[in-house]
């Protein structure tokens, strides 16, 4: 028999959650929600923070960032719901305002918000946020729609070949929101060190070129966490990376110090 | 490695990537974009097993073959929609009216014992009760119940998932008009309203296409204008035709003129990329989501708090003003006539020309904050300055009409014709985008040439598109 009414109430499962809403104050970590469009990111949003963002079944709905707070486990944190992008190349401005935020807004953990029911092309965008940061969390939502549809995803198997944290979700019910909570929580706190898959570079030629340009990236900027990334998109030339470097932008994600003229 | 000893500075790494690109060679961007999906597919497969059961997935590709076909696709859209306008515009009325008794007959004659009561001097009880009290009374009681019906039902739709095969079947006739497919998509979001819509073409990669899109979003009818082609189609329209057609036919009218509108936004995205805004249309993938069963009851309750409270409150507090505005131009004279009366008489000959009449123009030009607000401007600038006896109030009360025949009375007083409803449906449809909206335009694009354009396009056609109406209709009538 359980003690009370509240074990059958739903939020009974959101033990140590406090919703904070705007409240975004003082704040210990950020968390960037990411993903594909329409994969239920401003859902779990909502359910992390208690506010309402509009939600609705159709991809590109959230074209701006929307912010919120929540508490878990004594620290605050604040939580950034990003624009749904297939990509993080910044060939449109929802793709630059994702990847602009990953890479310069320096999330404590990245959440990458993945459909169950369609994994493979969800992965392609997970996959690319790893090559950023390491510090990522997947939700892997949509699960009661995976089940409907006769889908089993097996996700120990995915954290261990994704080298990050997976957590299996239906945030419409609120189902695995605690668990996701402890995900992030161990994430930010250190206690779980994620070891990310990264693209293998084969080729002699081209992994000789990415150390020597690695290097000099690391030169400049000493405390750029993600120097390897960076210099892969030098050598293919990204524009907005470039000018990032140019303008001494870069330099704004490791800790404070003189900006390089 | 390469590098000399001097310090390494960006310009140095910037000069190692550019010869060092030169010696990878292109293609690089592409090999690792291939790495990643050929890994993306790897893990998938591993960690995905699928038992016999596909059931459900037919039923989605069966209900997408059905309403994202070409022949049923668009009767389907239409009739779904005419469905949502006919409940909205059969299912407002009651509640309108009871709202009207309310806040008019029952709360107007209580505020104004009361203010005589304390001795309140004329000037200031007409400025709050007659201006900011009853212009907000009636946006409420005209507003509240049409968007209370009105957007959970479109939230259920939008929830289920049908607007983005709304997309999938305007995307050709977009794509022929020479604009960017997810033009669609900003076209539903400026059907609730146009800030957010141009706030949505966002989602657009090419400037110029994204340029067509924000110009033409105004002709998606935007929440504002609902009640005004709801109440002129009601009153006007279905007093055209038999009772038992009235709402049917109201209905039709109304999605008449959002057709209308969703025609000349491809009319202008056509004119546009062949002139000013030429070039390319790029290509892009729209994903058609899995239907899903709507949770009811969040969404009229998150649609009822989220949008209809949002925008009415926006309503509001855009009408308590204008209400003070019109009560001050009906009473402020100068020599034997108000200000508004100056300002109709010299409007008058230009509406008459275009089959509307000064005070609509007048009506317009107060409302250019919110559209919410021209039909009870109408109403009160024609129940004060048209030839009425024994209708009305005193100067600059807003009229209150306890139901639409009072409505239809007024404006018969005040010389409207079958032609002027039209056209006044018309004009609301095809004019300046209201202020919010135009302000957005220009935070999005930064430029006030642009922003500019987005104001005269829609008003130059407006006047062109009512003048026509008028003279062809006279010459018939």
């Amino acid at each position: 028999m359980s003690t009370s009414g509240c074990t059958g109430c739903p939020m009974y499962s959101v033990e140590g959650l406090k919703k904070l809403g705007v409240d975004m104050r003082e704040f210990d970590h950020v968390i960037a929600l990411a993903g594909n469009p329409n994969t239920g990111k401003s859902t779990v949003f909502n359910a992390l923070t208690g506010l309402r963002q509009h939600t609705g079944n159709w991809p590109g709905k959230t074209v701006t960032r929307a912010e919120g707070a929540f508490r878990f486990n004594g620290s605050r944190y604040k939580i950034v719901d990003l624009p749904g992008t297939y990509s993080l190349l910044a060939t449109s401005t929802d793709e630059e305002v994702a990847r602009n935020f990953i890479l310069f807004g320096q999330p404590t953990v990245t959440v990458v918000v993945v459909d169950a029911t369609r994994l493979e092309r969800n992965l392609n965008l997970a996959l690319q946020v790893l090559e950023i940061t390491d510090r990522a969390v997947v939700c892997l939502n949509l699960m009661d729609e995976a089940r409907r549809h006769g889908l089993t995803v097996d996700d120990r198997r995915l954290a261990r070949d994704l080298g990050v944290p997976v957590v299996a979700t239906a945030a419409r019910q609120g189902d695995g929101i605690t668990d996701l909570l402890k995900a992030i929580d161990e994430v930010a706190s250190g206690e779980a060190v994620c070891r990310p898959r990264r693209v293998a570079i084969r080729d002699p030629k081209v992994r000789k070129a990415l150390e020597e340009l690695t290097a000099q990236v690391s030169a400049v900027h000493p405390g750029l966490p993600n120097a390897r990334w960076v210099a892969l998109r030098l050598l293919g030339g990204d524009p907005g990376i470039v000018s990032a470097l140019q303008s001494g932008e870069l330099g704004t994600i490791e800790e404070p110090q003189e900006v390089t003229a | 490695m390469s590098s000399e000893p001097r310090p390494i500075d960006a310009d140095t790494v910037l000069a190692t990537a550019e010869r060092l690109r030169w010696e990878v060679g292109a293609g690089l961007d592409d090999a690792l974009m291939e790495d990643i999906y050929s890994h993306a597919a790897r893990i998938a497969d591993r960690a995905v097993t699928r038992d016999g059961d596909t059931r459900r997935f037919d039923l989605d590709r069966a209900i997408d073959r059905v309403v994202t076909s070409r022949v049923w696709g668009f009767p389907i859209m239409l009739l779904l929609f005419a469905g949502v306008f006919w409940l909205t515009i059969s299912g407002a009325n009651g509640p309108s009216a009871a709202l009207s008794a309310l806040f008019l007959d029952w709360g107007l004659p209580q505020l104004h014992a009361l203010a005589s009561g304390v001795g309140a001097p004329w000037w200031l009880s007409g400025f709050l009760i007659d201006g900011v009290y009853l212009a907000t009374a009636w946006v409420v009681s005209v507003m509240l119940p049409p968007m209370a019906i009105f957007f959970p039902l479109f939230t259920l739709l939008e929830d289920f998932g049908y607007l983005p095969r709304v997309a999938f079947n305007l995307d050709a006739a977009f794509r022929r008009a020479g604009a960017h497919g997810k033009q669609s998509l900003t076209m539903m979001m400026g059907f609730g309203c146009n800030a957010a819509g141009v706030v949505a073409t966002r989602v657009i990669d090419s400037p110029r296409e994204r340029m067509i899109a924000i110009l033409t979003n105004n002709f998606a009818l935007c929440n504002g204008r609902w009640p005004t082609q709801i109440l002129i189609a009601s009153i006007f329209v279905g007093a055209a035709v038999p009772p038992y057609l009235a709402g049917l036919v109201s209905a039709a009218a109304v999605v008449g003129v959002a057709l209308l509108g969703v025609l000349l936004s491809f009319a202008v995205s056509w004119g546009l990329s062949r002139t000013v805004l030429r070039g390319e249309v790029s290509t892009f993938s729209l994903e058609l989501p899995p239907y899903r069963p709507p949770r009811i009851f969040k969404t009229i309750y998150t649609s009822v708090i989220d949008r209809t409270l949002i925008v009415l409150w926006r309503a509001v507090v855009f009408a308590a003003p204008a209400g003070a505005v019109i009560w001050l131009i009906s009473n402020v004279t100068i020599g034997d006539a108000s200000l508004a009366a100056y300002a109709v008489r010299f409007l008058n000959p230009f509406g008459m020309l275009l089959g509307l009449n000064g005070i609509i123009l007048l009506a317009y030009v107060v409302a250019i904050p919110a559209n919410e607000i021209v039909i009870p401007t109408v109403l009160m600038l024609t129940a004060l300055l048209g030839s009425l006896s024994g209708v009305g109030e005193g100067a600059g009360v807003m009229f209150q009409s306890d139901n639409l025949g009072d409505t239809y009375q007024v404006l018969r007083a005040g010389g409207w014709t079958l032609l002027t409803g039209v056209n006044v449906m018309l004009f609301s449809l095809i004019h300046n985008p209201c202020s919010t909206t135009l302000y957005t335009i220009y935070r999005e694009t930064g430029s006030a040439k642009w922003t500019a354009a987005a104001a005269v396009i829609p008003l130059t056609m407006g006047f062109v598109v009512t003048f026509f109406v008028a003279q062809v209709w006279r010459l018939l009538a």
